[in-house]
């Protein structure tokens, strides 16, 4: 059909792409992790594992890259649980507002991540918006201190950011259904609920396992929201890598703990996918 | 189609004269918006009988079918199932299964699942309904496909199945809208005759849509012709064909010539023709079909028939039979049906009994 000329010109240009800038890289950061900072700060090119062992022996390594999953598997939950009843509203019973609805979900994912994220520090301070309220209804006397600086803050921010991530693959989805079948269901006699648990969500869960891969892996990644909003007990493991990669200067050590990270997403990813090819019927 | 090629039982039918309709469709319009889809419509279903409604697209019927399904609200009239009322009713209570045009089968549940569903989302004891669904699949025959999923066996299967899937709910009335149409041709006639037979035997009210009006002449004990959202006409597939009530019906369900005349005195005129028929003076509508019309043997007409001479301007020949157009003048061009003539026809004498020719209303113009 198309000439191997034609093919060659469309292919190489993404090839290149893609080898330069994400395949070399990954690359250079895997030999990195094998190497080693001398007395002198400098990086010595010796190959060794000292970098994985001490990812194992220090506690605040695996420790925080636990807590990162910890969070990440929260923002996950609560993701899922505003964006599937959002995306079920839209899809079943918006009628002709759905486009307009659709619109204003999508609209904060046009507003920059600094922007939502200081909005939540406006939100949760001391003397924020929030413990103001809260004093001055009087519900509380002194301002809430665990609001900001808190995994708590993280957690929130986290979820209002990444529950489009979250809603956007549930809502096609749910779109994808087609309508005979939940006429088809209450025709043979399920109510609406039983027609939502033995139809609707079923075909629904390819779209839940790709918005929980989204959120997951995102807010696993993220080190601006625990900078802004975590405090020293909401710190996560890309600001270690961060730290790693620049006061610390310790790059060996940054691309390792990178190295894993990048493992437990792509393991991850190839895990999402499983899940969703079982559970598509198209 | 001849009259003979039209397997119709009329008993059925003739049965439930004086008995209580199984569903009374009373008074029911449907609009939406400003656009009016059903106009007072009015149709009684018997306990066990075949039902078509048959219509165009665009036609409304599909519209019917799922306002007694419950997925479309009545803008006015009402639905009553003997002494309950049916379209106050959300879906789930009605005891009316449908099987659906593209079968809907849920594409997570393998064939089993899909024909336990109804019975399961009634909680059923697990034993009546592992029994009651391998019995259903016996009767369509796919009991050997229990374990794949829908997207693993064929049309004709699916299609099947969701047949499986309505009636093991053993429901009252089965709605069943264009089901057959996604079926080649072949397989279209095996599944009418195997359709018709399981309604026989089940004994349940089949209400069924289609737009195909030979499979409604074969299946059904009686035809409801809709059009444009009115009912055309009511009656067996006998009746309807030999005496349609108006043009559309006449020309809608197998072919017909349509006569305009004008009656004065007992006299029809139809130029060039003439006949006799007791009706009050004014224009009248005749339908004769082309199997009415024969061609002319002997000298004499036999007592009471119209003869006309004509000139054979087309001749197509379908097998059994032949349709030839024949210009009688005057601007009168009849079809007719004859049995193979065996070679190419030119001046003929075409013979028919006024008797034959219909007395039907004209069909305006709807919107």
């Amino acid at each position: 059909m198309f000439s191997r000329a034609y093919k060659a010109a469309v292919t190489l240009p993404p090839l290149l792409w893609v080898t330069v800038f994400l395949l070399m890289p990954y690359l250079l950061m895997f030999c990195y992790s094998f190497w080693s900072v001398s007395a002198s700060q400098t990086i010595e090119h010796s190959w060794n594992l000292d970098n994985y062992g001490q990812l194992l022996r220090v506690n605040v390594y695996w420790q925080t890259l636990l807590r990162s999953m910890w969070i990440a598997a929260r923002v996950t939950l609560f993701s899922l649980l505003l964006g599937y009843p959002l995306a079920y509203f839209l899809s079943f019973y918006a009628g002709r507002k759905k486009d307009l609805l659709y619109q204003l979900v999508i609209i904060p994912l046009w507003v920059s991540y600094l922007v939502r994220a200081y909005a939540w520090k406006t939100i949760l301070g001391s003397d924020g918006v929030l413990n103001t309220l809260l004093q001055y209804v009087h519900l509380t006397k002194h301002p809430l201190e665990f609001l900001l600086y808190s995994p708590f803050a993280v957690v929130l921010t986290l979820t209002h950011i990444y529950t489009p991530f979250a809603f956007l693959p549930i809502y096609a989805a749910l779109e994808h259904i087609p309508r005979n079948l939940v006429e088809a269901s209450h025709d043979l006699g399920a109510t609406p609920g039983q027609t939502f648990w033995k139809v609707i969500f079923p075909l629904s869960i390819p779209g839940v396992v790709a918005g929980a891969t989204f959120a997951f892996v995102l807010s696993l990644g993220d080190f601006l929201a625990p900078l802004l909003l975590g405090g020293p007990s909401g710190i996560m493991i890309s600001n270690i890598v961060v730290s790693l990669f620049g006061a610390a200067y310790n790059w060996p050590l940054g691309a390792a703990i990178s190295f894993c990270m990048l493992l437990l997403v792509v393991g991850l990813l190839f895990f999402s996918e499983k899940l969703e090819k079982k559970w598509s019927f198209s | 189609m001849t009259t003979s090629e039209i397997a119709v039982t009329m008993t059925a039918a003739a049965d439930t004269v004086g008995r209580e309709p199984l569903l009374s469709i009373r008074n029911v319009a449907k609009s939406f918006g400003k656009n009016a889809v059903l106009r007072d419509i009015s149709l009684d279903v018997a306990e066990g009988e075949f039902l078509t409604i048959l219509g165009e697209s665009g036609s409304g019927k599909t519209t019917l079918l799922r306002i007694i399904a419950g997925f479309e609200t009545a803008t006015a009239g009402e639905v009553w199932m003997g002494e309950e009322r049916l379209d106050r009713q959300p879906p789930y209570r009605r005891r009316v299964n449908t099987v659906f045009q593209h079968y809907a089968l849920f594409p997570h549940l393998t064939v089993e699942q899909n024909v336990a569903y109804g019975l399961r989302v009634a909680k059923r004891p697990e034993a009546e309904i592992a029994s009651r669904v391998r019995e259903a699949l016996d009767k369509v025959k796919m009991s050997a496909h229990a374990k794949s999923k829908p997207s693993k066996i064929s049309g004709g299967q699916q299609q099947r199945i969701a047949l499986a899937r309505a009636l093991v709910n053993r429901p009252r009335l089965l709605l069943l809208d264009e089901p057959l149409s996604a079926l080649d041709a072949n397989l279209r006639r095996q599944m009418q005759v195997e359709l018709k037979s399981l309604q026989r035997e089940v004994g349940i009210s089949f209400i069924f849509v289609t737009h195909d009006q030979e499979e409604a002449m074969v299946m059904s004990d009686r035809i409801a012709l809709l059009r444009s959202g009115e009912l055309e006409q009511v009656a067996t597939p006998r009746e309807i064909y030999g005496r349609p009530a108006t043009a559309y019906a006449a020309q809608f369900i197998g072919h017909t010539n349509l006569l305009k005349a004008e009656v004065r005195g007992g006299a029809v005129r139809c130029a060039p023709l003439t006949w006799h028929a007791a009706l009050p003076d004014g224009p009248a509508l005749f339908s004769l079909r082309p199997e009415n019309i024969h061609l002319a043997a002997g000298n004499t007409a036999a007592a009471g028939s119209v003869r006309i001479r004509g000139r054979v301007r087309h001749q197509a020949f379908h097998g059994a039979t032949e349709l030839i157009r024949v210009e009688c003048g005057d601007g009168l061009v009849l079809v007719v049906r004859t049995p193979g003539s065996g070679g190419a026809l030119n001046d003929v004498e075409l013979e028919f009994s006024p008797s034959d020719a219909v007395l039907v209303r004209e069909s305006p113009e709807r919107i």
